[in-house]
């Protein structure tokens, strides 16, 4: 195939992955978007076989590789479980980074594969790219390694920190730069692996300080970094189909990452900059033992939802944690059976991952036309009978509209409190991920379910 | 003087960045998870790289470095493209409206 054809084939390619994307601006059209992600994709590797033309007897290892991972690949998605998403998504990222320096290291080992000039005298502006998508690839890498790691719960959510942590990674970062510079005036490979294993450094250091409650923002920002990292191996293989997708991921993931900062209203350095959650201890511990709390039964909260009109769920992660998800949909079928109007309200930050409650309702079977983000819904709060609060926590906390000196004031949160009576389904008054005391647990209209999500939700439903 | 083409393949990019931008904006907040999963799926369209990797070179030595990282590559992009379409599709098939009253 020439490459003139080739090229306006991977352009095709590009643009069904941007309506692949765009596909996903309604949940109808979403499937077929898929649709054309993967057609884009069959495109893409079809061209390339033809491209390559003259069939060594690599061909047979180059499809078993693919048949291996795809079949790996295909596993994992039938049999992972939704709760899990937000690890699978780190676990892929960290695929996509590995593959851009595996595919650097082989562009800058044969560059003559690739059009890039002769081992030793490659092209500048290659050995600049190559640079930057071998560096991003690396730190893409090995930051989802330990995102991976601190969602399985393999290594400890809490922030880890140091002396001159800002400092060394301000270093590792300068000396990315000088090394590129090095490598493009020598075109010593040394400089090459040394860059290579810096930005695995780097990758390790940038995520080991944040904390678990600040993983939607990670795993995003790691979207992120894995987009251009593509981007930087589609500048060098002049590819058009890698550079539109790279872009495209690319974007993608900083504005989830905006839309994760915005939800927990910290600015992106201060989330970079990590630590949260280790040091807000002291804002809790002050007088909660002397305040009355007013506690229920399943009994009481079966009371008070089936003489209501109107009852808003708002789910946390704590809920996907019990597995109360099922639970919870038989509970609101119940209650819709007596007519009473229910809908779900959904904090941007509610789950491990942008969107991820909203998946773990669907896939209990919660109609998405039922469940509203936070923007939509907060007014309606005021207007509603009983506000069912399972699992969910500092996104319900008043502090952050009243009190300027808690850590998470000026956070957007559902205004639950306005409810006429808030059904709190906890296990104990300890604080949330913030470490902050909810005011919420006081409130005169506040009455607290202590107990397991599931159990006391199946209860319920039984008291209905 | 000609224009250098990667000024083009520059243009490409900054326009796209552009394109992502705007598509991703419309993306709704409920379908994010996704979102995320499908941009995993088709960024691992850096297979391409990997294949030529992998074919690169004579055919009496296929098993120089450069090869066997590009088989790597291949499987680990595999991986993604596989796994990250087909989560996809399984969780959009959760995506159902309200039934309507039998």
């Amino acid at each position: 195939m020439s490459p003139n054809l080739s090229a306006i084939f991977y352009l095709v390619s590009g643009v069904l992955f941007i309506l692949a994307l765009r596909g996903l601006s309604s949940p109808e059209t979403s499937r077929q978007g898929n649709f054309f992600g993967i057609l884009g994709m069959v495109i893409a590797i079809t061209v390339t076989f033809l491209s390559v033309g003259s069939f060594s007897t690599g061909l047979i290892y180059v499809l078993i590789f693919l048949l291996i991972g795809g079949l790996i690949g295909a596993f994992i998605a039938y049999k992972i479980p939704m709760t899990a998403m937000p690890e699978l998504v780190a676990g892929f990222h960290s695929l996509v980074g590995l593959s851009a320096v595996f595919v650097a290291i082989s562009a800058f080992l044969n560059p003559e594969a690739f059009n890039l000039g002769l081992p030793g005298d490659i092209k500048l502006a290659s050995l600049i790219e190559m640079s930057i998508g071998a560096a991003v690839g690396a730190i893409t890498f090995s930051g989802s390694i330990i995102a991976f790691l601190k969602l399985q719960g393999i290594m400890s959510g809490s922030p880890i920190t140091f002396k001159g942590q800002h400092f060394l990674n301000a270093l590792l970062l300068i000396s990315i730069l000088v090394l590129t510079y090095l490598l493009c005036s020598s075109q010593s490979s040394n400089f090459f692996w040394i860059l290579i294993a810096v930005s695995f450094l780097i990758g390790f250091l940038l995520i080991i300080p944040i904390g678990g409650a600040d993983m939607p923002v990670v795993i995003s920002m790691l979207n992120s970094y894995s987009g251009w990292a593509a981007a930087g191996i589609g500048f060098t293989l002049e590819n058009t189909a890698l550079i539109i997708t790279g872009a495209l991921v690319g974007s993608s993931g900083a504005i989830l990452s905006y839309i994760m900062c915005k939800g927990m209203n910290r600015s992106f350095f201060n989330v970079i900059l990590g630590g949260f959650g280790a040091t807000e201890q002291s804002a809790s511990s002050g007088n909660k033992e002397q305040k009355p709390v007013k506690s229920g039964n399943a009994e009481d909260a079966a009371f008070l939802m089936k003489n209501a009109s109107s009852v808003i769920i708002v789910p946390g992660y704590g809920m996907a944690v019990a597995q109360a998800q099922h639970a919870l949909r038989e509970m609101v079928d119940t209650l819709k059976k007596n007519d009473i109007k229910v809908t779900y309200a959904i904090h941007p930050v509610a789950g491990r991952m942008p969107g991820h409650m909203n998946v773990l309702l669907a896939e209990a079977n919660v109609p998405y036309d039922e469940v509203f983000e936070l923007e939509e819904i907060n007014n309606d709060f005021a207007n509603a009978d009983v506000a069912f609060v399972i699992g969910a926590n500092d996104v319900t906390n008043p502090v952050a509209k009243t009190d300027p000196q808690s850590p998470i004031y000026g956070m957007p949160v559902l205004d639950v409190e306005k409810c006429k009576s808030v059904l709190f389904v906890k296990r104990s008054l300890s604080p949330g991920y913030a470490g902050i005391d909810n005011d919420l647990f006081y409130k005169e209209n506040t009455l607290m379910l202590f107990a397991d999500a599931k159990k006391m939700t199946e209860d319920i439903t039984k008291n209905l | 003087m000609e224009i250098d083409p990667f000024i083009f393949r520059l243009s490409i990019f900054i326009l796209s960045i552009f394109i992502g931008y705007y598509v991703v904006w419309s993306v709704t907040p409920s379908l994010h998870t996704p979102l995320m999963s499908v941009t995993n799926a088709i960024s691992s369209v850096i297979i391409v790289g990997a294949i030529i990797a992998g074919l690169a070179g004579s055919p009496d030595n296929i098993f120089t470095i450069s090869n066997i990282l590009g088989f790597l590559a291949i499987s680990l992009a595999a991986v993604n493209i596989f796994g990250g379409f087909l989560v996809t599709q399984r969780m959009l098939q959760m995506y159902k409206k309200k039934k309507k009253d039998k």
